[in-house]
């Protein structure tokens, strides 16, 4: 079931399709459709063009320049990537553990972003497909548009995300490529003044991201059918979850849950990853498709980000997201929730959470202590994971005698939701397009549920509503038969 | 009866046999410079002290100053001839700020702040220059390198050791280290020689304290160059 549609018989009398974004520095993602005579949808494909090639460009390098050029890897989750990193290497300084200071400081670093990756990808490039739905008027399908018709949303959207920005200007001494993480600790603790400034927001935002969990169930609970079916798939659910089950999106060990929600792997220590996941490689992609290796490809391939992580955790450690996890539980009666645009809402509930993390640590007197680094026996090897706003993003390093890293190997989220993503894609052009006439609106179903997983490569293509597509229609002998261009 | 000169229409006093850079810096007037350093002869190479002297373009750190002259440093012609030779630098080897441990203490990018550097303008060489972490305490990225020389002489004229040499020509100048095998640990070099301190750039690192002070607390980023410079020299008199 799960590989029908990936590849076709006689692909080439099929007519081809191809939704193709404007390549950016994060990644290149295209769709290609192939399509009979009589317009059925025959294969289907997200292929994502990754920069893999950074692994190959941090080997030689000093190990403790990792943590800050990783940042350059991704534009939107650099926080993400510095802190994996710097995890991975602080037992190459001997930092086993690290001071309770160094832990909480990254912590609300780490909160900071989840805060701030989420309200954007919400409010700014999900919100305006799901007000005003997938075949609205371009020109309104933007932020711009939503503050035109919901100006108290859009408001607060934007402020929630502008204090998650300066939750990490705070933590890591500037708004985008900090150093606040070092291998080892952290080289900054927060003043008074600091605090006193984060804090002085910080119920505010806790009350927004409770506003904005609302409004994401109420949109899902207001069309059931749509949100439920659109692009459903089911798979098994993988994330990192604290010793006692909790979530936990800075550390923890990794669990896998079946479609059906039974665990199935547990506590499986972050250092063995290695062991459990295998990446399979495609000819048709440049981005590897990881599987627990156990179960194979067919089966062992999973999800991952907001959706995977609040039903693999048993519980949530804050009182208003909890509450907020068992309603959307609830909404599964029994059953996970598999259904893509039920990101959304996920997203949201953790977004509560982060707020309510972030509240919780401005009260904690460590912030303020100048134990920041610690240190013990070198190593020569470590593993980073940690669980970036769109899932599980590991770092693993191994550094020379001489201080260079010489091995370097890196699984971020997007690549855990390849398979996945491909899924919706197939179920949305199986469901929406099979024999009609390819119109923007129907191929914006498309990327509406690509966008459902946050990958990297929405936002670079994205930003403020504007997905600048150029759409091909080719006949089986190549010509061109039609073309549209989206939303430029 | 001291001597003096017109530094952009102020009298600059001055000794004999000083260059108008040491009588510049003494009496409180920044010229910028890269390869110059007081306690060695003047190098002439990096030319980032560039001024106007009776009408020629001359080195500020290895011209003698001159009674009566007049001489241009702080023009738009002046500046923009140092903006281009910073221009040029970047280019030559792989300056990459953003993720360079000495981000804020660089002089090379201090400058570029200070001149108002926008753009590399030129295109980048790439060139491929490996690092050499052999050395258990100090790390050589040679990326970086702008050949001021200030290791050599240091090695050589004060540790008495000879380490680094200069070597090609033109494009293919390069730094190397003087050891059979070329590797830092395979000469006596210590963390603790002027050498070890001396470069201006990111060449020369101690290994371990990377990122440990914040960018945003580094020299740079409280003062800039010229103020740094100035009030170093006030200090040392
Ligand atoms: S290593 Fe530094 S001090 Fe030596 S020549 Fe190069 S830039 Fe100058
Ligand atoms: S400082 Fe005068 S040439 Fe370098």
């Amino acid at each position: 079931m799960s590989f029908e549609l990936e590849t076709a018989a006689n692909r080439e009398t099929l007519r081809r399709v191809a939704i193709d974004p404007v390549s950016r520095v994060e990644g290149h993602g295209k769709v290609t459709l192939l399509l009979d005579e009589a317009g059925h949808v025959k294969e289907a494909r997200l292929h994502i063009v990754e920069f893999r090639g950074f692994e190959k460009f941090i080997q030689g390098r000093p190990y403790w320049e990792v943590p800050v050029m990783v940042q350059r890897l991704c534009g939107i989750c650099p926080v993400s990537h510095h802190l994996a990193a710097a995890k991975a290497l602080d037992p190459v300084v001997g930092a086993l553990r690290i001071t309770p200071t160094a832990e909480k400081i990254r912590r609300l670093m780490h909160y900071g972003q989840i805060l701030q990756s989420h309200a954007l990808h919400f409010f700014h490039l999900s919100s305006p497909d799901l007000l005003f739905g997938f075949e609205s008027p371009v020109q309104q399908r933007n932020i711009v548009g939503v503050a035109a018709t919901h100006p108290e949303v859009a408001r607060q959207g934007v402020l929630l995300r502008k204090f998650g920005q300066e939750v990490i200007r705070i933590t890591a001494g500037k708004r985008v490529h900090g150093t606040g993480a070092v291998p080892g600790g952290v080289n900054k603790s927060l003043t008074a003044a600091e605090r006193d400034e984060l804090l002085a927001d910080a119920d505010q935002m806790i009350a927004w991201s409770r506003n904005a969990v609302h409004l994401a169930r109420r949109l899902h609970e207001s069309e059931r059918a749509l949100y439920d079916e659109f692009g459903l798939f089911r798979s098994h659910l993988f994330s990192l979850v604290r010793a006692d089950g909790a979530m936990d999106l800075y550390d923890g060990h990794l669990r896998l849950r079946d479609a059906r929600g039974h665990i199935v792997r547990d506590a499986i220590p972050c250092a063995d990853y290695e062991q459990h996941i295998v990446e399979e490689v495609k000819p048709w992609s440049y981005m590897k498709f990881p599987f627990m290796q156990d179960l194979g490809p067919e089966k062992g391939w999973y999800k991952v980000g907001p959706l995977a992580r609040v039903q693999n955790c048993d519980f949530i450690p804050s009182p208003l997201a909890e509450i907020e996890r068992q309603a959307f539980i609830a909404h599964g009666e029994g059953e996970p929730v598999h259904a893509p645009l039920a990101y959304h809402w996920a997203r949201m509930i953790e977004m509560l959470h982060a707020a309510e993390v972030i509240r919780s640590l401005l009260d904690d007197p460590d912030l303020l202590s100048d134990q920041r680094m610690s240190e013990g026996t070198r190593g020569r090897e470590g593993v980073g994971i940690i669980e970036a706003p769109r899932g599980t993003l590991i770092h693993h390093y191994r550094v020379g005698e001489d201080d260079l890293v010489s091995y370097c190997n890196l699984i971020v989220s997007t690549t855990h939701n390849n398979q996945a993503m491909n899924e919706a894609v197939r179920q949305v052009a199986r469901r929406y397009l099979d024999g009609r006439q390819l119109t923007e609106g129907l191929l914006n179903h498309i990327e509406v549920a690509i966008r459902a997983f946050d990958p990297c490569l929405s936002c670079a293509t994205h930003a403020l509503g504007k997905m600048p597509l150029a759409v091909e229609l080719l006949a089986a002998d190549g010509s061109l038969a039609d073309r549209a261009v989206t939303g430029s | 009866m001291t001597r003096q000169f017109l530094l952009d229409g102020q009298p600059v006093p001055f000794e004999d046999g000083q260059s108008i850079l040491e009588a510049a810096r003494q009496a409180g007037h920044y010229i910028p410079s890269l390869c110059w350093h007081k306690d060695f002869p003047a190098h002439g190479s990096c030319k980032l002290c560039i001024v106007k002297a009776a009408g020629r373009h001359v080195s500020a750190c290895a011209t003698p100053a001159r009674e009566g002259w007049e001489v241009e440093s702080n023009t738009p012609e002046m500046n923009g001839e140092r903006r281009g030779l910073l221009q040029m630098l970047f280019v030559e080897g792989n300056h990459f700020c953003p993720s360079c441990e000495k981000s804020g203490n660089c002089e090379l990018q201090a400058l570029g702040y200070e001149y108002e550097m926008l753009s590399p303008r030129f295109r980048h060489f790439y060139p491929e220059r490996p690092v050499d972490a052999s050395h258990p305490d100090v790390l050589l990225d040679f990326n970086r390198c702008i050949f001021c020389e200030l290791c050599v002489r240091a090695s050589r004229d004060v540790d008495g050791k000879a380490v680094f040499a200069l070597t090609g020509r033109g494009i293919d100048k390069h730094l190397v280290v003087n050891a059979e095998s070329g590797r830092l640990a395979d000469t006596d070099f210590s963390k603790d020689d002027l050498a070890a301190h001396i470069c201006p750039v990111g060449v020369i690192l101690h290994k371990g304290p990377g990122f440990a002070v914040p960018i945003g607390e580094r020299d740079y980023d409280r003062e800039s160059i010229r103020q740094k410079k100035l009030r170093d020299e006030e200090a040392s008199s």
